[in-house]
């Protein structure tokens, strides 16, 4: 295998929670995994074992406070983990995409335009993100009429598809997916699973999270189960989340 | 000898002001010649007439006159206006100088927004009454603000009233008070004399002396100084044409003013320089070519 | 990424009597790059910009600026008429009360065309199709040019006061709460236009605000204030999402949701 697109190393995370008396809240310890160009690694794990903010601390959105979040790009090897902002941003722009369950945007901006825009500032040229946005959106099953519509008036489930669009229309070589299926009926789900796929064997490195048993078999090449890196609780604050399976 | 003792008003010095009062003046008015068109604060004194009826003009014309000089005032062009009247009579009482309503007899010339049509010789002085002197005032209320722009010369706003003017009415509508740069520098109000004066002003052969009462300011214009009126390049500065001659003395290309005659709409044009018309009408009736 | 930054500002301080209104801040600014400084009332952020653009005399500390000639300069030692240029070509400012950024008796094409006016621009048709260019940009009707903004609704006269920053091609544009005091609709419409110009532009900005949500909306980096002082910076969504300081944490979970 050539070198992974992204490597965790010996990652911990815990929050410090000073509007509760500041009692410190462990969540990950000790990860360590990576995902090379063309894998789709998947972690399985309960809610609330920590996976979302593994993919969190990978795009910069999340503080990580222990270890080291290394992710290639091109020739360089990026430490998120230590990385200015600008770095950070720099990494957005062109390498990692990240697509959560959840939309946020500039309210009354129409749909396509929403998507188009993430488009550019992925770098696609004007024309070509508007090209690409349109189909995204028809492969997606999103009506045409409610294109010019802001998203913020859609369902949970239209909004999701409209997120996913986001989160593809630049190509960049490392996805990041939260749930992106969350929401979405069996059709749906298996257009997003072509998408993934495709991209997958398009040589992207792909690292997510998938509830549903069924998407997360048609597109993982490896699981990897969080609750090895589950944090232990300091003595005197008991548990706050169940282990895992 | 005291000059005063020659006066026929007792109990004033030479010209109404002190002596201390003119040597402050004569200091603002040689500084005002050394940077021409900038504004130079000065400590005006009250006067006996009210503002907005030429303090700063009188203020100065009192400052620079001497006894042998002739004075000449004029209010919009005419010599015989209550106002021309009051100042000719005030320094004829208060200075007992020479008075006179001819220009080319005149060494100094007080004016309200009129630059006489004969034109002015070196030697002459011209003083004007000025109302408002700041010319970025109505776009800029900020003291501190204009006179920053001054030093800067930042004038892009003098412009933006012109952009304006053409913006409303198609063409640069200001007919009064029309901005000029002075001797490539300072932008300067030349007071609400109409632009039609504004090209007498460019290279002329006599001291332009300017004097704001209520304001406190006086600048100047030096002799033989460029003065060019802002503009744009596809609007460039025009002064307005009148479509007739004067109907008194048959002048073309001077100033004229609308007199109305009676109630029934009649009107006639005429100049707007007294004395220009009736030495005209003189030279006429005494058979020469006009 | 070893580029210098457009803007360095270094241990700003300033005192109003024994009050610390700005006490030792300090940031980058890159080029492109939208830097929201956020905090409530009182904590420093608009004395902060006032000495940024140096409206405000600082009793310590330094702002340098990389001039378009690629020269790197101390704002406090460039003579007034430099640094008056600079304003007026290479930066911008958006003011939360377009009374103080606009002329407000000056036609919108007045206003627009003033900046190309002050940098020598004589030619009427030519400023009048920049501005009617730049009107369109911002999404003002081209038959709204010969008007005031007196006669513009509250989030056209901010749309103005871009396009009239805009019209010089600034490399840096402040902008102090834009959005505050607008309906929620015109606000959203006002973000959706300056984060387009931003992109398309590459435009640095320094963005004064106190609502999280148009930090979030507009900036890639966010600076938290309190008392003059700055509690935590880093990129916007990771301060917003995983704050580490107490205070903001507090103004986090302070927020609405709506």
């Amino acid at each position: 295998m050539t070198q992974p697109m992204i490597v965790f190393e010996d990652v911990g995370k815990s929050f410090i929670l000073h509007l509760r008396e500041g009692i410190t809240l462990p969540v990950i310890a000790h990860a360590s995994l990576s995902v090379g160009a063309g894998e789709c690694v998947v972690l399985g794990g309960a809610s609330g074992s920590g996976k979302s903010s593994l993919l969190k601390m990978a795009y910069g959105n999340y503080r990580c406070a222990q270890g080291a979040i290394r992710v290639r790009d091109g020739e360089r090897v990026v430490d998120v983990a230590r990385a200015e902002p600008r770095e950070i941003l720099d990494l957005r722009r062109r390498v990692v995409s990240y697509v959560s369950q959840f939309l946020r945007v500039i309210p009354r901006v129409g749909t396509r335009a929403v998507v188009e825009a993430a488009g550019i500032e992925g770098g696609l040229a004007t024309e070509a993100a508007r090209t690409r946005a349109a189909d995204l959106l028809a492969r997606l099953g999103l009506p045409e009429r409610l294109w010019d519509l802001p998203p913020a008036t859609f369902s949970g489930g239209e909004q999701q598809r409209v997120n996913i669009a986001r989160g593809l229309i630049a190509e960049r070589p490392l996805l990041l997916l939260d749930e992106p299926t969350a929401s979405l009926d069996a059709q749906n789900r298996a257009v997003v699973v072509e998408l993934i796929n495709e991209r997958r064997k398009a040589g992207a490195a792909i690292l997510g999270i998938f509830h549903d048993a069924d998407v997360r078999d048609a597109v993982a090449t490896h699981v990897v189960d969080v609750a090895g890196f589950r944090a232990k609780f300091a003595a005197g604050h008991g548990a706050a989340g169940e282990a895992a399976a | 000898m005291s000059p005063a003792a020659a006066l026929p008003q007792t109990g004033y010095n030479f010209a109404y002001l002190d002596e201390g009062t003119k040597r402050m003046i004569r200091r603002a008015i040689l500084k005002a010649v050394a940077v021409p068109g900038y504004q130079v604060p000065f400590a005006a004194r009250e006067m006996p007439m009210p503002y907005g009826w030429g303090t700063g003009g009188v203020q100065v014309t009192a400052a620079i006159l001497g006894a042998s000089d002739v004075l000449k005032v004029i209010d919009q062009g005419a010599d015989d206006t209550t106002n021309a009247v009051s100042i000719r009579r005030f320094f004829g009482r208060t200075a007992g100088v020479a008075t006179t309503t001819r220009t080319a007899e005149a060494t100094v010339i007080q004016t309200r927004h009129r630059i006489p049509e004969t034109p002015l010789t070196e030697g002459q002085i011209l003083v004007y009454q000025v109302p408002i002197p700041e010319p970025l005032r109505f776009l800029e209320p900020r003291e501190t603000e204009t006179r920053q722009l001054h030093a800067l010369a930042e004038y892009g706003l003098m412009h933006v009233k012109l952009y304006e003017d053409i913006a409303r009415h198609g063409h640069i509508a200001t007919t009064y008070a029309y901005p000029v740069e002075v001797a490539g520098r300072y932008v300067m109000d030349p007071s609400p004399t109409p632009k039609f004066d504004n090209p007498k002003m460019d290279d002329c052969p006599a001291l332009q002396l300017f004097g704001a009462g209520r304001e406190k300011r006086i600048y100047a214009v030096p002799p033989h100084t460029r003065v060019r009126s802002l503009d744009f390049e596809d609007h460039p500065f025009r002064v307005q044409r009148f479509e007739r001659p004067c109907a008194l003395c048959g002048a073309e290309d001077v100033y004229l003013d609308e007199v109305v005659l009676d109630d029934a709409g009649g009107r006639m044009f005429v100049c707007s320089d007294t004395d220009h018309c009736e030495t005209r009408r003189d030279a006429i009736a005494h058979g020469e070519s006009a | 990424m070893s580029q210098a930054p457009l803007l360095r500002a270094e241990g700003l301080t300033k005192r109003y009597g024994a009050r610390l209104a700005c006490d030792g801040v300090g940031f980058d600014l890159h080029p492109g790059e939208v830097l929201a400084v956020v905090g409530e009332s009182g904590s420093g952020k608009s004395t902060l910009l006032g000495l940024i653009a140096g409206e405000t005399a600082a009793d310590g500390g330094s702002v340098s600026y990389r001039m378009r000639d690629g020269t790197v300069r101390d704002l406090a030692e460039l003579g007034a008429a430099e640094r008056r240029a600079l304003m007026r070509t290479d930066w911008g400012f958006v003011r939360q009360d377009a009374a103080q950024g606009l002329r407000m008796s000056v036609s919108a094409g007045g206003n627009v065309g003033e900046r190309l006016m002050g940098v020598g621009a004589r030619h009427y048709a030519e400023i009048r199709a920049a501005a009617l260019d730049w009107l369109a940009r911002v999404e003002i009707a081209a038959d709204r040019i010969d008007d005031p903004p007196t006669r513009f609704s509250g989030g056209m006269r901010q749309r103005l006061q871009i396009a009239r920053n805009l019209v010089t091609a600034p490399r840096l544009v402040l902008m102090d709460e834009p959005t505050s005091g607008l309906d929620v609709s015109v606000q959203a419409r006002l973000l959706d236009t300056i984060r387009g110009l931003v992109a398309e532009l590459g435009l640095a900005v320094l963005i004064v605000t106190h609502d999280l949500a148009v930090a979030r909306l507009l900036s890639h980096r966010i600076l938290v204030m309190r008392g003059g002082r700055v509690i935590e910076t880093g990129l916007t969504d990771q301060v917003l999402d995983d704050p580490q300081a107490a205070y903001t944490q507090l103004l986090v979970s302070s927020v609405l949701a709506a």
